[in-house]
C-alpha cells in the first residue's frame, strides 16, 4: 500500500468518508430532521465526484497490486452510475418526505451502496469483485425493506436477501473453482492461465457459476424471479434506484470479468451470454403483457432491457462493449424519467400504481402525458427517439459479432414489447375514464426530471450527447 | 505420528459434520458442530498454520457455536414443524443434489489446472517472518483495501439492523440516569411522624 494506491481510490475514499461523517453528524444532532438536506448533499457529492472522474485523463492504472483497476471503462461506468444515483436521490426526496419514509439513513445507504458499485466496476480481482458486490447488495437489501411496517416491503427485502445470498454462494463457488484452476484470483493471472483459447472443464464450470451469480444481479432470465416482487414491494424511489445504478454496475462488472479474466476463451462464454440475452428479452417482453401494476411492469421491462444490453456483451467484441455501455446510459436516462412520472402518480395524496388508473390522463395533464408518451415510445424503441438508436446499436453489435439469430430474436422481442408500452399510451389518450382521475403530485423536481428525460430522448438523436466517443474509448480500454 | 493425527482429526471433522446434519436434537447438532470445528483447527495445526487454528477455536467455537447454542436453547424453535414440508420437496432436492454431485465429479474427475497455476499459487513467506506476522503483512498491506471494504460491509449491516428494527415508543418507561443522580432527598421522600394507633 502506497500513497499512490490510495490516490487512485480518491473518489471511493471521499464517498465512504462522507457517508460515515454524515451518519455520525446526523446521529448526534437532528437525526431525521436533517434528512432532506443530507439527501441533497449526497446528490451534490455524487455529481461532484462524477464530474471529477469524467475529467480525469485517459490511461489505465492499477492499485494494490492489481486488486483495483482504474481505466477508461471504469471511469465511464462510475460517472454514469454516480449521475444516475444523484438523479434518483433528487426525484425521491419529495415522495419519501410525504410518505414519512425519509430517514437520514436513506441517502447514506444509497451512498454506501454506490461505494460498493464503484469498487465493482474497477475490480481487478475476484476478491474485490465479491466484496464490492456484497457491499452494494447488502445496502440494497436494507433499502428494499425500507418501509418496514408494510408486509410487502418486508417481503421484498427478505426475498431479495435470501435469493441474493444464494447467488453470492454460486458466485463464490465458481470463484473458488476458477482459483483452483488458475492459482490466482487476479484477473490478469486468470487471463494468463486461460489464455490459450480453450477452457478446461474446471475453469468452464467455474466460469458458468460466476456468470450465474452475476446474471442474478442483472436480473437476467432464468435468474430473474426476484425482480417483480422486489420492484413491487420496495418503496417506489428505491425501485427507481434498483433499476438504474445497480444495473450499470452489475453489467459493467459482468463485462469486466468476461473480458479481463476470461477474454481468452470468448467462444466459451459467448453462447451462455447469448442465451441469457435471448431469454431475458422474450420473457421480459411476454410476461409484462399481463401486468396491471406499473411497478411490476417496469420490473419486466428492466429484465427485457438487460437482455438487450447483454446482447451487446454477447457479441464479444470491443464494439459490443461500446454498444452495451451506450445502451445502459440511454436506458438509465429513460428510466429516471419514467420513474419520475410513476412517483408523481397519485390520487388524493396517496400513490397510485395501477395502469388502468391512467385512463384519459392526457385530458387532465397534457404536458406530462406527452412527455411520458415520448419516454414510452423510446422504451419501446420506436424510431425517431433515442431508445431506437440504443437498440440499433446492440443489434448491429450482435450482427457484426456473427450472432444473427440473436439479432433477429431481439427485433421480434422488441415488437412484442412494444405492445405493453403502447397500451399505456392507449390508456392515457384513448381509454374510457372511470373513477377519479390520477393527479400529478410531487412538485417541480419530478416535473423537471420527467421533462428533462423526455427532452433528452428527442435532442439526443443529434449526436447522442457525445457518449459514443466516450463509450468507444471505454470499450477499447477493456477489450484488448 | 503425523499421519495418525491427520486421520484422527479428519475422521473427527467428517463425523462431526455428518452428525450435525442427522442429529434429531438441535442441541446435539451444535455440539457435533463444535467437534467438527475443533478437528478442523487440529488439521490447521498439522499444516503449520497455528494462527488460523487459534482463530478457528476462538471465533467459530468460542463465538459462533456458542451463539448457535444460545439461539437453539433460548428461542422456542419447533424444528419438527420446520421440517414438515421436507418430504414433499425431497425428490426435487435429491435430484438437484445428484446433478450438482455429478457436476462436481465431472469438474474434479478430469481436473487439470493451468500450467502456470502452481507458480501463480506460490506465495513465498519471507524466511525471517513468523507466519502470523506474514499474514498480518498481507492483510494490512496488500489486502488493506479488502480489509476496509469488509469493515464498510459490517457498517452497512449494523446500520441496516438498527434501521429495520429500532422503534422509539413513547409509552415505554426508560431509565434516565442523570435524573436519578440529581434527585435529592427532599424531593424524593418525606418524613412523617406517625403516632402509634393512628393512620396517616
Amino acid at each position: 500500500m502506497t500513497a499512490q494506491d490510495l490516490a487512485l481510490l480518491t473518489p471511493e475514499i471521499v464517498l465512504a468518508v462522507y457517508s460515515i461523517a454524515a451518519l455520525l453528524g446526523a446521529v448526534y444532532t437532528a437525526k431525521d430532521a436533517l434528512a432532506p438536506q443530507i439527501t441533497w448533499a449526497t446528490a451534490a457529492v455524487f455529481v461532484g465526484l462524477a464530474a471529477w472522474i469524467a475529467t480525469r485523463g485517459p490511461g489505465a492504472e492499477e492499485a494494490f497490486g492489481g486488486l483495483v483497476v482504474v481505466d477508461g471503462f471504469s471511469r465511464f461506468a462510475k460517472a454514469a452510475l454516480l449521475l444516475s444515483a444523484a438523479a434518483v436521490l433528487a426525484i425521491s426526496q419529495d415522495y419519501m418526505t410525504r410518505r414519512g419514509l425519509l430517514r437520514f439513513e436513506y441517502p447514506l445507504l444509497v451512498a454506501l451502496s454506490v461505494v460498493g458499485m464503484m469498487v465493482m466496476v474497477s475490480a481487478g480481482d475476484l476478491m474485490s469483485l465479491y466484496l464490492g458486490l456484497e457491499l452494494q447488495s447488502l445496502a440494497l437489501y436494507v433499502l428494499a425493506a425500507f418501509r418496514r411496517d408494510s408486509a410487502k416491503s418486508t417481503e421484498a427485502g427478505l426475498k431479495y436477501f435470501i435469493l441474493g445470498a444464494l447467488s453470492s454462494g454460486l458466485l463464490l463457488y465458481g470463484a473458488s473453482l476458477v482459483y483452483g484452476y488458475a492459482g490466482t484470483t487476479l484477473f490478469t493471472g486468470i487471463f494468463a492461465a486461460a489464455g490459450d483459447g480453450r477452457a478446461e472443464i474446471g475453469l468452464l464450470i467455474g466460469l458458468v457459476l460466476v456468470a450465474s451469480g452475476l446474471a442474478f444481479k442483472v436480473s437476467a432470465v432464468p435468474f430473474h424471479m426476484w425482480t417483480p416482487d422486489v420492484y413491487e414491494g420496495a418503496p417506489t424511489p428505491v425501485t427507481a434506484f434498483l433499476s438504474t445504478a445497480p444495473k450499470i454496475a452489475a453489467m459493467a462488472l459482468f463485462a469486466r470479468v468476461l473480458h479481463d479474466a476470461f477474454g481468452g476463451v470468448v467462444a466459451d462464454w459467448q453462447q451462455v451470454v447469448a442465451v441469457l440475452a435471448l431469454l431475458s428479452m422474450f420473457v421480459g417482453s411476454i410476461a409484462a403483457i399481463g401486468q396491471t401494476n406499473i411497478k411490476r411492469l417496469m420490473a419486466y421491462s428492466s429484465i427485457a432491457h438487460m437482455g438487450y444490453a447483454l446482447m451487446g456483451l454477447a457479441a464479444g467484441t470491443a464494439f459490443g462493449v461500446q454498444a452495451m455501455l451506450v445502451y445502459l446510459a440511454i436506458y438509465v436516462a429513460m428510466s429516471v424519467g419514467t420513474f419520475a412520472f410513476i412517483l408523481s402518480m397519485e390520487r388524493g395524496g396517496a400513490p397510485v400504481v395501477e395502469i388502468g388508473a391512467l385512463r384519459m390522463y392526457a385530458r387532465h395533464q397534457p404536458g406530462r402525458a406527452m412527455a411520458m408518451l415520448v419516454l414510452l415510445f423510446s422504451l419501446a424503441g420506436v424510431p425517431p427517439f433515442l431508445g431506437f438508436f440504443a437498440k440499433l446499436y446492440v443489434l448491429r453489435a450482435a450482427y457484426e459479432g456473427g450472432l444473427i439469430w440473436l439479432a433477429v430474436g431481439g427485433v421480434l422481442a422488441s415488437v412484442i414489447g412494444a405492445y405493453y408500452y403502447l397500451r399505456i399510451v392507449y390508456f392515457m389518450y384513448f381509454g374510457e375514464e372511470r373513477g377519479e382521475p390520477v393527479e400529478a403530485g410531487g412538485g417541480v423536481v419530478l416535473w423537471g426530471a420527467l421533462m428533462a428525460s423526455a427532452a433528452v430522448m428527442l435532442v439526443g438523436i443529434v449526436n447522442l450527447f457525445g457518449i459514443e466517443g466516450a463509450a468507444a474509448a471505454a470499450a477499447t480500454a477493456l477489450v484488448r | 505420528m503425523a499421519t495418525f493425527a491427520f486421520y484422527l482429526f479428519a475422521l473427527g471433522c467428517v463425523a462431526g459434520g455428518l452428525f450435525t446434519v442427522i442429529s434429531r436434537n438441535p442441541v446435539y447438532s451444535v455440539l457435533w458442530l463444535i467437534l467438527s470445528f475443533l478437528s478442523a483447527a487440529g488439521l490447521f495445526v498439522l499444516m503449520g498454520a497455528e494462527f488460523v487454528a487459534m482463530l478457528m477455536i476462538i471465533v467459530y467455537v468460542g463465538a459462533v457455536a456458542v451463539l448457535f447454542l444460545f439461539v437453539v436453547m433460548m428461542l422456542d424453535v419447533d424444528f419438527a414443524k420446520l421440517k414438515a414440508g421436507m418430504a414433499r420437496y425431497m425428490p426435487l432436492a435429491l435430484l438437484i443434489g445428484v446433478v450438482l454431485l455429478m457436476q462436481l465429479g465431472l469438474a474434479l474427475g478430469g481436473w487439470q489446472g493451468a500450467e502456470v497455476a502452481e507458480a501463480q499459487r506460490a506465495q513465498p513467506i519471507p524466511a525471517e517472518l513468523h507466519n502470523t506476522e506474514a499474514l498480518g503483512m498481507v492483510l494490512y498491506d496488500r489486502y488493506f483495501l479488502l480489509f476496509q471494504l469488509s469493515g464498510l460491509i459490517l457498517l452497512v449491516a449494523m446500520v441496516g439492523a438498527i434501521l429495520l428494527t429500532l422503534r422509539h415508543r413513547a409509552d415505554v418507561k426508560r431509565q434516565n440516569v442523570l435524573a436519578q443522580m440529581y434527585r435529592d432527598p427532599e424531593a424524593a421522600m418525606e418524613l412523617r411522624d406517625v403516632k402509634p394507633g393512628q393512620g396517616l
